[in-house]
């Protein structure tokens, strides 16, 4: 070995730690019902009663559709069942001219913003026509490929923020869009142009049959956003405050040109993927069974009880009310004349082709 | 001989294709544990392992890609795309890449791949579940592109384009999976890519159909004499068969499920125009999907070509 020189002892260079990154993680209401306080948003007594309902309506609609689906009155259908939280929690957070660009399995976020009811079976029933929102709801028709639609969302943030609108935009997606390219330009795009869209994932800890640390060898997803140059933090996804807080910050921050945020609601799906699925082939059904005594609704109610907002006639009136809504939902849907075959021709462009003219005219 | 459905065929050529040749692998979503969405993968994760049978992250231009990677090194990998609808992300992948590298490198690498994909209108189900647009595909030079109508010509096409040395993409009609079952031999046969079967001998009309439209037309020929022909391989396209055919019969009457504009059925078509003019006796009629994002379940039938739309086709064609 030659010796050093005394040259190569003043070069020596000491690695050092150029970038450290911390994720933060949100707790606030614990399964037994106890919230901390500190971290609570002032919420009122009758909001409060409002999230329950929400989360009941999200409920009820679900099983409801699941029904359907069985009986052969609606298609395919993509149970929300243990997502409530993280859906109803965050619709809540979002304003009136916020823009939402979701996944298939957001019916607690479109119910919770107002869309009517009648609509969601109609869609899942097979008919377009469902997912026309009503004017003035910003919401963007379901993404059925999974998280191509992240990009979308950064372009209408960056297009908010060129007209100076102050609003936020939100795109759900689940633990599987994570893996996906769009997902990586998407955030890319919206670190860069600073825009003002939150990122909120479903960590429901399956992609149909692929387990969470199968999808990625990261510790966490909300980790990854620090690589795009922008904040992501973890919640408990069936901690409705928990999901609510950190989607009002971010979505304030977006709103007041602090760019982008990154949410991983942890939680989890307690059906099969689809009604077109068998969980029963790729998990335990231990594993279903702990995140029980996990559920969001539970959690809520035991909330409710400790600060005296729960009574008997509450909840009758809130399970009634859900009810009668769906059940009219479902009538409604069902009384609806069928699509006419002209309308998948006549939606293709403003304008007919020639050709498409004349493929009317044989109908 | 053993009957079986589509879904058994398939499998039983992957099973086959695995214990023959150690560097055949799978890969793609859910193919693992889980046997496939469509369960065409089923016991196969557990006969050869995790390292064969791969479960991938929800990435398709990522699975794909790792796919020509693995096929360059020299494995034969099958990739499955879970549905026809999800196989756009990969399309960079298998454009500018599965179908140029033997050419890119004039023959140093090459890409011994296929893709399996179910395709088609069948089981009901949400948007881009239900994509028939293998015509993007054949336009592409440098992919061959299968489409098997039967459980038998399943296998025996599988099982050519594992063995394939060039990229295979490979669809499956999500109607056809369970709708027939046919005797289909255990062990080794195979079927060449690039040749058609004549379904139906006919004199007066000639019917080319593929995939689940080939059981549709097959219902809508009887009562007239008609040819039919099954392509099952779309690129290349056995021109000999249906030329030797369209020459018999001077009638011709394709079928599509796809769109009509840019179709498969364009390409035939136009090669029947070229090469057979003047041995047909009126126009080459196309019955295809309405020129339409392929609609949700309600309008699914209004979409598709009826028995009925067909017959009109035979009809009008019969007149010449
Ligand atoms: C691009 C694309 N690939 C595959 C599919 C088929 N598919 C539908 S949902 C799903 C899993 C999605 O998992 P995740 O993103 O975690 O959402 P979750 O279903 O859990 O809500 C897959 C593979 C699809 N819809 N889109
Ligand atoms: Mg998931």
């Amino acid at each position: 070995m030659t010796p050093l020189t005394r040259h190569d002892i003043l070069l020596m260079m000491p690695e050092k730690t150029i970038e450290s990154i911390a994720v933060r993680r949100l707790d606030i209401l614990d399964e037994q019902g106890n919230a901390d306080i500190s971290l609570l948003s002032p919420l009122s007594a009758e909001e409060i009663r409002k999230m329950y309902a929400s989360l009941v309506l999200a409920r009820t609609f679900d099983q409801r559709a699941l029904h359907l689906q069985r009986e052969g009155r609606i298609g395919t259908y993509a149970s929300i069942l243990g997502q409530e939280a993280a859906q109803v929690g965050s619709a809540f957070a979002l304003g009136k001219s916020d823009w939402v660009f979701p996944s298939f399995r957001e019916t607690g976020v479109y119910l919770t913003m107002g869309y009517p009811p009648h609509q969601l079976f109609q869609y899942w029933g097979g008919d377009e026509r469902g997912m026309v929102s009503p004017q003035g709801l910003n919401i963007f028709p379901i993404s059925i490929p999974v998280g191509t639609h992240i990009p979308h969302a950064v372009g209408a943030a960056m297009a908010a923020k060129y007209r100076k609108d102050p609003i936020a935009v939100a795109a759900y997606f689940g633990d599987g869009g994570t893996s996906k390219g769009d997902f990586h330009e998407g955030f890319t795009m919206a670190g860069v142009f600073k825009s003002p869209v939150v990122f909120l994932c479903q960590n429901n800890q399956w992609a149909i049959s692929v387990p969470r640390e199968r999808q990625t060898a990261a510790k966490t997803l909300a980790q990854k956003a620090y690589a795009y140059g922008f904040e992501g933090i973890q919640v408990d996804g069936n901690d409705i405050f928990a999901v609510y807080k950190a989607c009002r910050d971010a979505f304030g921050k977006a709103r007041s040109g602090g760019g982008p945020t990154f949410i991983e609601c942890v939680t989890y799906r307690m059906s099969h993927h689809t009604t077109a699925d068998d969980a029963t082939r790729y998990r335990q059904e231990s594993e279903v069974e702990a995140w029980k005594e996990r559920d969001p609704l539970l959690r809520l109610k035991r909330y409710m009880e400790k600060q005296g907002l729960w009574t008997e006639q509450y909840r009758q009136e809130t399970e009634e009310g859900a009810k009668r809504t769906v059940d009219g939902a479902v009538r409604t849907a069902e009384a609806l004349p069928p699509p006419h075959p002209e309308e998948m021709i006549l939606s293709t462009y403003a304008e007919l082709t020639p050709r498409q003219a004349k493929e009317i005219e044989d109908f | 001989m053993p009957k079986m459905n589509m879904v058994q065929a398939i499998n039983l050529a992957l099973k086959e294709e695995m214990e023959r040749d150690p560097d055949v692998v799978l890969l793609g979503e859910d193919v693992g544990k889980n046997g496939g969405v469509f369960r065409i993968t089923e016991g196969l994760h557990s006969l050869f392992g995790a390292e064969r049978v791969m479960d991938t992250p929800l990435a398709e231009s990522g699975l794909v890609g790792a796919a020509i990677g693995m096929a360059v090194y020299g494995l034969k990998p099958v990739a499955e795309i879970q549905f026809m609808g999800f196989i756009y992300p990969a399309v960079d992948q298998i454009f500018s890449h599965a179908a140029r590298i033997r050419s890119r490198s004039r023959g140093r690498f090459t890409c011994p791949l296929v893709i399996r994909t179910p395709y088609g209108v069948g089981i009901k189900s949400p948007e881009l579940h239900s994509e028939s647009s293998e015509a993007l595909f054949c336009h592409m030079p440098g992919i061959k592109v299968v489409v098997p109508s039967s459980p038998f010509a399943a296998k025996g096409l599988l099982t050519s384009a594992i063995r394939d040395p060039d990229p295979v993409l490979f669809l499956e009609s999500t109607r056809l999976y369970r709708l027939v079952k046919e005797e289909v031999p255990e062990g080794e046969y195979t079927l060449p890519l690039g040749k058609a079967r004549v379904v139906q001998e006919g004199k007066e009309i000639t019917v080319i159909a593929w995939g689940s439209m080939l059981h549709k037309a097959l219902q809508a020929v009887d009562g007239y004499d008609a040819e039919v022909i099954d392509p099952m391989t779309l690129r290349p396209f056995d021109e000999e068969t249906i030329l030797s055919s369209v020459k018999k019969t001077g009638r011709v009457v394709i079928i599509q499920e796809a769109p009509k504009t840019g179709g498969f059925g364009a390409e035939l078509s136009a090669t029947i125009a070229e090469d057979a003019m003047l041995h047909l006796k009126g126009p080459v009629l196309r019955v295809a999907g309405c020129d339409a994002a392929l609609p949700l379940a309600r309008l699914e039938d209004a979409y598709m070509p009826s028995v009925e739309r067909m017959r009109r086709a035979f009809d009008g064609i019969m007149k010449y």
